[in-house]
């Protein structure tokens, strides 16, 4: 697999507050991430950092090998949607397209104005007075139409209804197929994008603590679910990354793949396999980073199943 | 129709596999492409790529240069002969395991299963869409 970006040591540091903290990591050409985390995670920064819209404290970003800042060689094989995309007040939707035309190499007006028709995109309105969806259609548009070589996604889908992100998702998926590229989409939407991901990518606190292909996570962790004495002999000797308990029942979310010996053990001892979603292994395992870790600051840590919703 | 919590590949697989069986896809008839798998199933192409290429190591499917995958002569019958294989393990633990709690034996289950078998035998074949 060739890298598209390379990152080390990357950090950024606002006065006393430490967005990025000292993050290494690197994007394959031609794959889609999932970049996700809690808000203030340091998500958009990061990305915005990659696309040269802020500086690095410290650290280096490589992205097709250069440096990417006031490089447009590198920039323009890049595009960033990003969910506070602003335009001038008197710009309708077809001066935003047609400056993405401009820019983008690989521009596809044929496919823009097919995306135009599908999310019914009122072409005569200023930009500014398109409703939060619409003008989420428009950055949706530009990020796939421009088929970028690297394209980031931040959010792209505030405001749009279940039907209007699905017709995203489709999109995405089949142009993909035809033109691969690298696609890192950041999303609150864990259990709707979990599917179109290959990679992920978890940030918490600044920190990259999950960076794995999506197929291998899925068998990474399981909740074991009965009656609690029964659930505790099992798990005893394994990494519990949460513990529930109703009564004398237990569900208690252990990492590792289980084997077929633990299968007939689990069986055996009348106990549940219930598989462990994605969305449920990342709020888990950032509940459980920051657990571990008591000395965070910042928020408080009242997260719970709903937050990353 | 995807299940969460089990490899999407191996369900990519073994949606092809059932295809096979029911006889809706047909030994030397193409196979669908990855990227068709990856619209319909609304999952990313390299996952249904890794299902596709591991019916080929299983020797389900074969690639014929430039055209795409084809269903391998003889594969119903060997789909048919791994999935009996595992049937045991896959089904009837569960049943036992599922039975033992409710104080049923294996006699218990034996006259059930008779009677529902019976039961369905005489009504009209139903079938689930595929």
């Amino acid at each position: 697999m060739s890298v598209a970006i390379e990152v080390q040591h990357l950090t950024k540091r606002y006065r006393q507050t430490v967005a990025v903290d000292d993050v290494s990591f690197s994007i394959e050409k031609d794959t889609i991430y999932g970049l996700l985390g809690r808000n203030g995670a340091g998500k958009t920064t990061v990305m915005s950092m990659l696309t040269a819209q802020n500086f690095a404290t410290s650290g280096q970003i490589r992205v097709f090998g250069e440096h990417p800042y006031e490089n447009a060689r590198v920039l323009q094989r890049m595009c960033f949607v990003r969910e506070s995309q602003k335009y001038p007040d008197d710009a309708l939707p077809r001066h935003a397209f047609g400056t993405a035309r401009l820019f983008f190499p690989n521009w596809d007006q044929a496919l823009a104005d097919r995306l135009v028709d599908e999310f019914q995109l009122p072409m005569k309105k200023t930009i500014k007075k398109l409703s939060r969806g619409q003008l989420s259609a428009v950055g949706v548009i530009i990020g796939l139409a421009s088929r970028a070589e690297i394209t980031f996604f931040d959010e792209p889908y505030l405001g749009l209804d279940a039907v209007a992100r699905q017709i995203f998702y489709d999109r995405l998926i089949e142009d993909y197929s035809e033109h691969p590229r690298t696609i890192i989409l950041s999303s609150h939407l864990i259990d709707e994008v979990a599917n179109l991901l290959e990679r992920v990518l978890v940030i918490d606190g600044g920190r990259i603590v999950l960076d794995e292909r999506t197929d291998d996570i899925r068998d990474r962790a399981a909740n074991i679910v009965g009656e609690s004495r029964a659930v505790d002999a099992f798990v005893a000797g394994r990494e519990v990354i949460h513990r529930e308990s109703l009564g004398r029942v237990s569900s208690v979310t252990v990492l590792g793949t289980l084997s077929a010996e633990d299968h007939r053990q689990l069986s055996a001892a009348g106990l549940d396999v219930t598989p462990v979603s994605l969305q449920q292994l990342i709020v888990r395992t950032t509940q459980h980073a920051a657990e571990s870790a008591p000395a965070t600051t910042g928020e408080p840590a009242d997260i719970d199943e709903g937050a990353l919703r | 129709m995807i299940e969460e919590g089990r490899a999407l590949f191996l369900q990519i697989a073994e949606s092809i596999e059932d295809q096979i069986v029911d006889g809706s896809l047909a030994e030397e008839s193409q196979a669908p492409s990855t990227n068709e798998l990856a619209a319909f199933y609304r999952i990313n192409p390299a996952t249904a790529a890794k299902g596709v290429s591991m019916l080929v190591e299983k020797g389900v499917l074969y690639k014929r240069r430039g055209i795409g995958m084809f269903v391998a002569p003889g594969s119903r019958d060997r789909v048919l002969e791994t999935r009996r294989g595992v049937f045991s393990d896959r089904y009837l633990e569960p049943l036992l395991a599922e039975a033992r709690r409710l104080g049923l034996g294996p006699d218990d289950l034996v006259a059930l299963i008779r009677e529902r078998a019976d039961r369905t035998e005489s009504a009209p074949a139903e079938r689930s869409a595929p």
